[in-house]
C-alpha cells in the first residue's frame, strides 16, 4: 500500500515478488505477458472470474486469445468510442488485466461515427444475425470435433501413394493443431461478436432504473430483464428429465446416493427393457448437453460431464431421490415470467412521466433483444466447443506419450503452444528420419518444474488489484461483467487499506440471510467436497455448477457482477448471494460459520 | 349555540378525512385509517368545539386572530410576549362543564376495564396539520403515560395552548397561514407500550425513490427517534418485489420510555446487548411496508407514517401484523412539491440508448 504519496494506490506490479519455489514462473508464459516498467502507472485488476487459479504453460491461450478476439471487436471493428481493447499481463501465473481508454474529444467523435453506423446496423438486424452466428458456431463446433490427429504408423497408409494424394501424415500433425488453435481463435471473435453490444445494452438499462429508483437492487433489475428459457439450464434440466424417468419405469434404487457411474450404467442392460431404454434416453441427452464443463472452459482441467460423470450423476441421484419422495423439480417457468412481467409493470407505473415510460419500454425491449445472445453463448463456446478443443489438444498430449516424449497426456498442457509446436515438429522428424524423437531428455524437467511452481503458485494470493486508483472505469464490459465499478475498487481499497477483520464486502446478488458452514472450493475439480446445507465460497461460479446450488445454502464469490452466473441461479432456487467480493476465498476458510447477507453484499465470518 | 356532548368528543372510529375543519388533522387521519382497517390505538378526540367555546371566552370572535396576525414573524420578542399571554389565559380558563363531562365520558369508555388510571397518550390535532402543502409536524404538544380523568383534562387544555406556543405560531406567521378558522382538536387514545417504534416513509425521505419504503426504527416509544435523541435503525423495503434491499443497524444508545416514578416519559440508557441489534425482525419489515403500502395506496400520495409494535418479535409477517399500530399518517410534502423531470426520453430508435451512452464516457454508480 502506498501510503505516503498523494495518489492513491494499490500495490504496483513491479513491486510484487517471485512466489518461493516458483521463482521461474515467466518461462511458462509468453514474453509479451510480462509486466512493463510503465505498467506501474496503470490500474490492473486480477481477473478472478475467469482465472481463479495460477495459469498453466498451455492454458495461458485461454487469455491469449479472448483477448485477442474481444480486442479487435472493441478496437477495430465496432469501433466503441471511449475505449480500446483489453492488455493481460501475467504475474506469478495469475492474470490481471486493464482496459484502454479513449480520453481525447476529438478521437471519441471520430470513433463514435464509425460505431453508430456499424452497432446501429447489429441491433436493427440482431435477430437474423444472431440466427446466422448460431449457424457459424455450430459449423466451428463441427469442424473441431472432425480433427483428427495423426496416427503415425511405420509404413504410410497406401491411399497416399495409391491415389497420390501427396503429402505425408506428419505434415497434418502441425496442420491439424495448428486447426485447433485456430478454429478456437474463430470461436473467440464469434464469441465477442455480439459481447459489447449486448453488455451495452444492460448497462444502459441498468443506469436509467438506479436513476429513476436509486433504492433499486441490481438484482431487481436483472429480474425485468432475464430470459427463462436460458440454454445453460439444459444440461440441468435434461438430468432432471432423466430422474424422472428413472423414477416412473421403476428404476430408482439403480442410482443411490455416491453411486458409480459407470457400476450403474454397466448394471442398467440386466434391467429389461426399462433400463435399456432409460440408456436410450442418456445418451441421446449426452450429445450435446454433457458436452457443459464442470468449470466455465478456462482450464484444460474444466472437462465436461461426458469426462466426469461422476458431476452430473452427483446430481442425478439426488433428483431421483427427490422425485422419488414425490417432488415437483420443474422449474415453475410460467411463475417467474408471470412474476418478470409484474415487477416490470409496477416499476414502469412508478415512472414519473410519460417520457420515461417509453424510454423503459425501449431500453428494456433492446436488453429483452440481446438477452438469449448475452445468455445462450455461454453453451455453445465456453462449454460445448470449448471441451471439445482441450480434448483434440489431449489426443496430440496422447500421441506424444505414444511417442515417449511425455509421460502423461495431460503433460501437454503444461508447455506453451508454441513450445508444443516444436514438441510436434520433433515427431514430425524423427518419424522422417526414422530416428527416435529428443523431446523426453528436453521435455520432462521442464514439465516436472512447472508442476512444481504451479502447486507453489496456488498457495499465493493475488491482490485484487494493481497501480493506481482509477479516477473513472467507463468500460460496460468490465461494469457488467466483471461487477467491477467504482465502488468495487473504492471497497477493495479500503479493505487493503484498513477493513473490518470479520467483514468480507460485495454485491448482494440475491437476497436473503442465511448462516451456515463456509466450503470454500477454489478448484472446480472439489465439487464433490460439497456437504448438504453448506455454504458455497468460490472464485467465481461457473452455469454447470447447476446442480450444487440445490445443495448449498448461500453462495459467495470473488468475482461477479449482478448478471453473473451465480447470481442468475441463486435468484433462480431463492438463495442468499454476495458476488464481487474480491477476496472471500482468501479470508474465509472452510468449516468457519459465516452469515451471509444478499441483501446487503456483506458476508460476516462468525468463527 | 351550544354543541350537544356528541359535538365535543367522537371517537376515533367514526371520523373521516374530510372531518379536518371540526377535528383537527391529526385525528382526522387517525379515522381515516381506522376506516380502511388499519390498527390505531382506541381512542376519541375533543372536538375543535370544544377548543372554541373555551377560546371564546379570551375575547370577542376574530380579535385574537387579528391581534396574531399583525405579528412580524422577526420579531420574535413581540411574539414571545403575545403567546405568553394567550397560553396563560387558555390555562387559567376553566374547562366548561359540558366539554369536562365529554371528556370523562370518553376516558371512562376508553379506559373500561382498565379503570381510572388508565394511561392514554393526549395528543394536538390542529386544523392545519397535516395537510399536504405543510406538515406542521411537532408543533404541537403531546402528552404520553397520562393517567386520570383531571390529568386527561388538564392535559386536553394545555395541547390546546400549544396551538400559541412560540414556534408555532412564528410557523404559522412564516408560512403566512391565517388565523381565521384556525383550532385545535385533541386525540386521547390508549397508552402503548411498544417494544420498539419509529417512522415510515413510503417514498425515500434522501432519494424522492418511490418504489421502496424506508423504515426507520429504535427501542421503546417513537419520541426518541422524533426528536433526534437516537439514531435509528434503517430499511429499505421494495414495493414492487417486497425484498428488504438495504439494511442499516445503527448504534441505538438512548430509548424513551414511561417513567417509573409516575406519569410522563424518561430518557433511558439502551442495555449494552441491545445496541447494536437489529429491533425489527424481517417479519415485522415486511408487516409495517405491507401497511404503509396500504396507507399510500388509500391515500394516492406518498404518505410519512409513525408507528410502533408490541411484544416480542417472533412469528410470521401476519403474526406481527397483529403487533403493529400505527400512530400517525401525514402526506408526504417534500418531494411531492418537487416538479417531475424525466430521467429519460424515447429516442427515434431503441438501440439509440445504448449508442449515445456508449458515446459518452462517464458515469459509474
Amino acid at each position: 500500500m502506498d501510503s505516503g504519496g498523494t495518489t492513491r494506490s494499490f500495490t504496483l506490479p513491479s513491486a510484487i515478488e517471485n512466489v518461493p519455489g516458483a521463482e521461474n514462473w515467466r518461462s511458462m508464459y509468453p514474453y509479451f505477458t510480462g509486466f512493463q516498467p510503465g505498467d506501474d502507472q496503470r490500474f490492473w485488476f486480477y481477473n478472478s472470474m475467469h482465472f481463479p487459479e495460477p495459469m498453466p504453460a498451455f492454458d495461458a491461450i485461454t487469455a491469449e486469445i479472448p483477448y485477442t478476439a474481444i480486442g479487435a471487436n472493441t478496437t477495430r471493428l465496432f469501433v466503441l468510442p471511449t475505449t480500446l481493447g483489453i492488455e493481460h499481463r501475467i504475474v506469478n501465473g495469475r492474470v490481471y488485466i486493464t482496459a484502454i481508454p479513449v480520453t481525447d474529444p476529438a478521437e471519441i467523435g471520430r470513433r463514435a461515427e464509425i460505431f453508430s453506423e456499424r452497432a446501429g446496423y447489429y441491433y436493427q438486424n440482431w435477430d437474423r444475425l444472431y440466427a446466422g452466428w448460431k449457424d457459424r458456431i455450430a459449423s466451428l463446433i463441427s469442424e473441431i470435433e472432425a480433427i483428427t490427429v495423426p496416427e503415425l504408423p511405420e509404413f504410410e497408409d497406401e491411399r497416399v501413394v495409391m491415389e497420390s494424394t501427396g503429402v505425408a501424415q506428419n505434415h497434418y500433425v502441425r496442420e491439424n493443431f495448428h486447426k485447433c488453435l485456430d478454429l478456437y481463435s474463430k470461436m473467440w471473435h464469434h464469441h465477442t461478436e455480439f459481447l459489447m453490444l449486448g453488455y451495452g445494452a444492460y448497462v444502459v438499462f441498468f443506469e436509467f432504473c438506479k436513476n429513476a429508483f436509486p433504492e433499486i437492487s441490481e438484482q431487481t433489475v436483472a429480474r425485468m430483464v432475464a430470459g427463462i428459457d436460458v440454454i445453460m439450464y439444459r444440461p440441468d434440466d435434461e438430468l432432471k428429465r432423466l430422474a424422472k424417468l428413472a423414477v416412473s419405469t421403476g428404476l430408482a434404487e439403480e442410482f443411490p446416493e455416491g453411486c458409480d457411474p459407470e457400476a450403474v450404467l454397466a448394471a442398467l442392460p440386466e434391467r429389461g427393457e426399462a433400463g435399456r431404454a432409460w440408456l436410450a434416453a442418456f445418451d441421446a441427452v449426452r450429445i450435446p448437453w454433457f458436452h457443459v464443463s464442470t468449470g466455465d472452459g478456462f482450464y484444460h482441467h474444466h472437462r465436461s460431464w461426458n469426462e466426469n460423470l461422476a458431476v452430473p450423476f452427483a446430481a442425478l441421484t439426488r433428483y431421483v431421490r427427490l422425485v422419488s419422495t414425490g417432488e415437483s423439480l420443474d422449474r415453475p417457468t410460467a411463475t417467474l415470467l408471470a412474476e418478470r412481467e409484474r415487477i416490470a409493470a409496477e416499476y414502469r407505473a412508478l415512472l414519473a412521466t410519460d417520457e420515461d415510460r417509453g424510454a423503459f419500454d425501449q431500453m428494456l425491449g433492446v436488453c429483452r433483444l440481446v438477452f438469449p445472445y448475452v445468455e445462450d453463448h455461454k453453451f455453445y463456446c465456453e462449454h460445448w466447443f470449448t471441451t471439445r478443443f482441450f480434448q483434440k489438444i489431449r489426443a496430440f498430449g496422447e500421441l506424444l506419450v505414444r511417442k515417449e516424449v511425455l509421460a502423461d497426456p495431460d503433460d501437454i498442457f503444461y508447455l506453451q503452444h508454441y513450445e508444443i509446436d516444436q514438441a510436434l515438429a520433433d515427431l514430425m522428424l524423427a518419424w522422417a528420419s526414422g530416428g527416435p524423437p529428443l523431446g523426453a531428455a528436453h521435455w520432462h524437467p521442464v514439465i516436472a518444474e512447472r508442476k512444481r511452481m504451479l502447486d507453489a503458485l496456488k498457495t499465493w494470493s493475488p491482490p485484487p488489484a494493481l497501480g493506481p486508483v482509477p479516477e473513472a472505469l467507463n468500460d460496460p464490459a468490465v461494469q457488467m461483467l466483471w461487477g467491477i465499478t467504482q465502488d468495487t475498487i473504492e471497497s477493495w481499497y479500503s479493505q487493503s487499506a484498513a477493513g473490518d477483520e470479520r467483514e468480507v464486502r460485495g454485491y448482494g446478488a440475491s437476497s436473503g440471510i442465511v448462516e451456515g458452514t463456509a466450503r470454500v472450493l477454489r478448484d472446480v475439480n472439489e465439487i464433490g467436497t460439497i456437504r448438504d446445507g453448506e455454504i458455497l465460497v468460490c472464485p467465481v461460479t461457473a452455469p454447470s455448477w447447476g446442480p450444487v446450488f440445490g445443495k448449498i445454502k448461500a453462495a459467495v464469490s470473488d468475482i461477479g457482477g449482478t448478471m453473473s452466473h451465480a447470481a442468475i441461479v441463486a435468484r433462480e432456487y431463492g438463495m442468499p448471494a454476495v458476488v464481487g467480493t474480491g477476496q472471500a476465498t482468501k479470508r474465509i476458510k472452510t468449516g468457519q460459520r459465516v452469515r451471509v447477507d444478499g441483501d446487503r453484499g456483506v458476508v460476516t465470518i462468525l468463527g | 349555540m351550544v354543541p350537544s356532548p356528541a359535538q365535543l368528543a367522537r371517537p376515533l372510529t367514526a371520523l373521516r378525512g374530510d372531518d379536518r375543519p371540526t377535528v383537527g388533522g391529526k385525528a382526522a387521519s387517525l379515522g381515516e385509517l381506522t376506516a380502511v382497517g388499519v390498527p390505531v390505538p382506541a381512542g376519541f378526540v375533543v372536538t375543535t368545539a370544544a377548543y372554541r367555546q373555551v377560546v371564546a371566552a379570551l375575547g370577542p370572535d376574530g380579535a385574537l386572530g387579528g391581534q396574531i396576525e399583525r405579528l412580524d414573524p422577526a420579531d420574535r420578542t413581540g411574539i414571545a410576549a403575545v403567546t405568553a399571554w394567550v397560553r396563560e389565559a387558555i390555562l387559567a380558563t376553566p374547562i366548561p362543564a359540558d366539554v369536562r363531562d365529554a371528556i370523562t365520558t370518553g376516558y371512562r369508555a376508553l379506559a373500561g376495564e382498565e379503570g381510572r388510571g388508565a394511561p392514554v397518550a393526549v395528543r394536538s390535532s390542529a386544523t392545519i396539520e397535516d395537510s399536504e402543502s405543510a406538515s406542521f409536524a411537532g408543533l404541537g404538544d403531546t402528552y404520553l403515560w397520562v393517567q386520570g380523568e383531571d390529568a386527561v383534562a388538564d392535559h386536553v387544555r394545555s395541547c390546546w395552548a400549544s396551538l400559541y406556543s412560540v414556534e408555532s405560531v412564528s410557523y404559522r406567521r412564516h408560512q403566512g397561514v391565517p388565523e381565521r378558522g384556525l383550532a385545535m382538536g385533541v386525540v386521547v387514545q390508549l397508552m402503548v407500550d411498544p417494544r420498539c417504534a419509529g417512522v415510515m416513509f413510503t417514498r425515500s425521505p434522501v432519494t424522492g425513490d418511490t418504489s421502496v419504503i424506508v423504515i426507520e426504527a429504535s427501542w421503546g416509544l417513537g419520541s426518541a427517534l422524533v426528536s433526534g435523541d437516537v439514531t435509528p435503525d434503517s430499511y429499505v423495503v421494495s414495493k414492487v418485489t417486497g425484498e428488504i434491499v438495504r439494511r442499516t443497524v445503527a448504534a441505538k444508545l438512548r430509548q424513551h420510555q414511561r417513567d417509573p416514578a409516575g406519569a410522563g416519559v424518561c430518557v433511558a440508557t439502551v442495555p449494552a446487548e441491545l445496541r447494536d441489534v437489529p429491533c425489527l425482525t424481517d417479519a415485522e419489515i415486511l408487516a409495517l411496508a405491507g401497511l404503509g403500502r396500504r396507507v399510500s395506496e388509500h391515500y394516492g400520495a406518498p404518505q410519512d407514517i409513525e408507528w410502533a409494535i408490541t411484544g416480542s418479535g417472533a412469528g410470521t409477517e401476519a403474526e406481527a401484523g397483529q403487533r403493529v399500530l400505527l400512530l400517525q399518517s401525514r402526506p408526504e410534502t417534500v418531494w411531492s412539491h418537487r416538479p417531475a423531470t424525466p430521467v429519460a426520453a424515447p429516442k427515434a430508435r431503441a438501440f439509440d440508448h445504448v449508442l449515445e451512452r456508449l458515446r459518452a464516457p462517464g458515469t459509474t454508480r
